[in-house]
């Protein structure tokens, strides 16, 4: 039985996740995923923003950082320029990373600095009562889509490829083993990381939707493929499957690697002792 | 440009250089900035001096995202500083605000111009004086400091770093344009004459740690992250161990600590200075540029026979009421002129509250207020 308690701040229970959220499940992966790596709890700084998944940080015992609305990856952005042994992680939520936030996660990702950036989404905004998220399925209900969306949703994962992120995952919560090894990978990876986790809000997306927590979560099993079963599989059969696993890593200079390099060298040029 | 007399350094400096050579001195060691007129020199200078110091610059992709990116790395024991002017001081304000919430050091420089909007880009204007102070959201203290010269932008600079760090709080510079791109002779202290302050750090083992206990002073200490004092830092209202909570009694104490951290600081965080005030009928409030044309103007006018005296506030907020109330208790009248459309006068006439009547001068052309307008009003006082 994995030791939880280990890393939790058990005073700061019960949280505030409500009965079936998937971020519990998230938490818990990504806590299994930390201790596969080895890492000292003092060497990690966790990073959110608002939202419900951005509460995360408060219930483990890390530096952990609760920052405004869209903003962690720049918090992030400064306590890895300025402290490069900390292992920073990200937690944010789909409205907090995609809207709010999209500038910085473009930018983040263009930089490839060295932050593992796990993005709950869950295609809502569940703490402000389930408005329309930018990944909000077209055709959904949403709070402030009472007759259904209108808008496209985005593609984290695209986008974040299209920004220049060099490992580039998508999980769900239904499948955590294949997520803990997901983040993990993501935290050893040198460079910006995304792990993008579909998970549910049958709160605020499930209830007006008319979907059960069960239906969520089969939806999570049924309409996922993963990347190496999706290779053996005609467009037929992926036609409507949103595909799993690792979906992109490539090896780019890293920028905090590349800031250290770029001081020993003016330093040189200017004849200062390191 | 530069060179060694009597041991002293002495340069011919613009005010914008001038912040960033004094950031350097007081220890700043990780900027982030986002280009915007009339302060890019400092970024400019910075990302070429920091490196060579072992420090970090970086170009953020936006203003928010270089407030962001300072209050972060402030979290690692980093002193931190970034730039802007009043569309990005707007921007940044919502962080500012997470700043003082969770007591984290920074230096905010806004190269004032003038406003509302895009504006005038390059203009010089005092317009953001009450942004400095009310401009993030909810109850908060606000420190913010205004130099007049090229030298005192280099003093200031130190200064604001020196109150951000002791009292973990954000302080704005607030340069107008034209002390920012003035160009002045600085006599550069030998570094083993500035003073600097560090923020209080933790004495205790990290189990008896309290990021956010009330002290003697109200500052509690602050650890590096990644020392071994793990804690937790919000923006939510939280206990003295950092944890988020909303009883009334921590919402009351928190923000009453907060506030009360500044008041307790007042004597070394106040600073102002007064000229000709001992026989002086009129006494002129001024700061920035504006203090430089009050002081030509009331050369002349003692010149023409007519007492008058200057008290030129630098540090803006916490705003020096007691010497404001002093000074209305000696003269007759006072002026407040500004470079906006009364700001600072609002809180003069707060604290005057009668005393003597207060009057204003103020231009929003873009241009500097000339000594003349000052004369003007001081000698139509004078005469009545």
């Amino acid at each position: 039985m994995f030791d939880y308690e280990k890393y939790l701040r058990l005073e700061m229970f019960p949280h505030i996740w409500c009965p079936g959220c998937g971020d519990g499940i998230v938490m818990k992966s990504l806590l299994r995923a930390i201790d596969r790596v080895g890492l000292q709890k003092d060497e990690i700084c966790m990073v959110s923003g608002i939202g419900c998944s951005s509460r995360l940080p408060g219930y483990v015992d890390f530096n952990t950082l609760h920052t405004t609305h869209g903003r962690p990856l720049a918090f992030a952005t400064g306590v890895k320029l300025a402290k490069p042994a900390l292992t920073v992680i990200v937690v944010t939520g789909d409205g907090d990373a995609l809207a709010i936030g999209g500038n910085h996660f473009i930018h983040a990702a263009r930089r490839n600095i060295d932050l593992t950036v796990l993005l709950f989404n869950n295609a809502t905004y569940g703490m402000t009562g389930g408005q329309l998220a930018p990944t909000t399925p077209t055709g959904k209900i949403a709070s402030t889509a009472r007759d259904g969306s209108i808008d496209p949703p985005f593609d984290a994962c695209k986008l974040a490829i299209a920004a220049g992120a060099t490992y580039v995952a998508r999980a769900t919560s239904y499948h955590s083993q294949q997520l803990d090894r997901l983040i993990e990978g993501g935290i050893k990876h040198k460079g910006f990381s995304l792990i993008e986790v579909l998970e549910n809000c049958n709160t605020y997306y499930g209830r007006p939707n008319k979907i059960s927590l069960v239906e969520l979560l089969e939806w999570e099993k049924d309409n996922t493929v993963n990347i190496k079963a999706a290779e053996r599989m005609t467009p037929e059969q992926l036609q409507g499957k949103i595909i799993t696993g690792l979906l992109y890593q490539a090896g780019r200079p890293e920028y905090v690697a590349g800031y250290e390099q770029h001081i020993a060298r003016v330093q040189a040029k200017a004849g200062v002792a390191a | 440009m530069s060179k060694q007399m009597q041991g002293r350094q002495i340069k011919l400096l613009q005010g914008n250089e001038a912040c960033a050579d004094a950031a350097i001195a007081a220890g700043c060691r990780f900027f982030a900035g986002y280009p915007i007129s009339p302060s890019s020199e400092i970024a400019e200078h910075l990302s070429v001096l920091l490196p060579r110091v072992g420090g970090k610059f970086i170009q953020m992709e936006d203003e928010i995202a270089a407030m962001g990116a300072i209050l972060g790395a402030a979290m690692t024991g980093a002193k931190v500083m970034t730039a802007t002017s009043g569309p990005g001081y707007s921007l940044k304000q919502e962080n500012i605000g997470y700043a003082v919430m969770a007591e984290i050091p920074c230096v905010i420089v806004d190269v004032m111009r003038g406003g509302p909007s895009t504006g005038l880009p390059t203009s010089p204007a005092q317009s953001d004086v009450m942004q400095a102070r009310w401009g993030t959201h909810g109850d908060h203290p606000a420190v913010a400091l205004a130099p007049a010269s090229v030298r005192e932008i280099y003093e200031e600079t130190i200064r604001a770093f020196n109150i951000s760090e002791r009292y973990r709080i954000p302080v704005s510079l607030l340069i107008d344009e034209i002390i920012a791109h003035m160009r002045e002779r600085l006599v550069v202290p030998d570094p083993s004459q500035i003073v600097l302050w560090q923020r209080p750090r933790p004495t205790v083992p990290p189990e008896q740690y309290l990021p956010f206990g009330d002290t003697a002073t109200g500052v509690p200490p602050m650890a590096d992250f990644g020392t071994g004092y793990r804690y937790h830092v919000t923006g939510l209202y939280h206990d003295a161990r950092g944890l988020p909570k909303d009883t009334p009694e921590i919402v009351d104490s928190a923000i009453r600590r907060l506030m009360r951290k500044i008041e307790l600081g007042m004597a070394e965080i106040q600073k102002y200075e007064e000229v000709g005030l001992l026989d002086a009928a009129v006494g002129v409030v001024a700061y920035g540029s504006s203090a430089r044309s009050a002081k030509a103007a009331i050369r002349m006018a003692r010149a023409r026979g007519i007492s008058v005296g200057l008290l030129r506030p630098v540090t803006l907020w916490p705003f020096p009421e007691n010497a404001v109330r002093g000074l209305a208790d000696r003269v007759k009248h006072i002026i407040v002129p500004e470079m906006n459309l009364g700001q600072l006068v609002l809180e003069v006439e707060r604290v005057v509250a009668g005393r003597c009547p207060v009057h204003r001068v103020n231009r929003v052309t873009g241009e500097p207020i000339p000594p003349g307008d000052i004369l003007a009003k001081i000698e139509e006082l004078a005469k009545a």
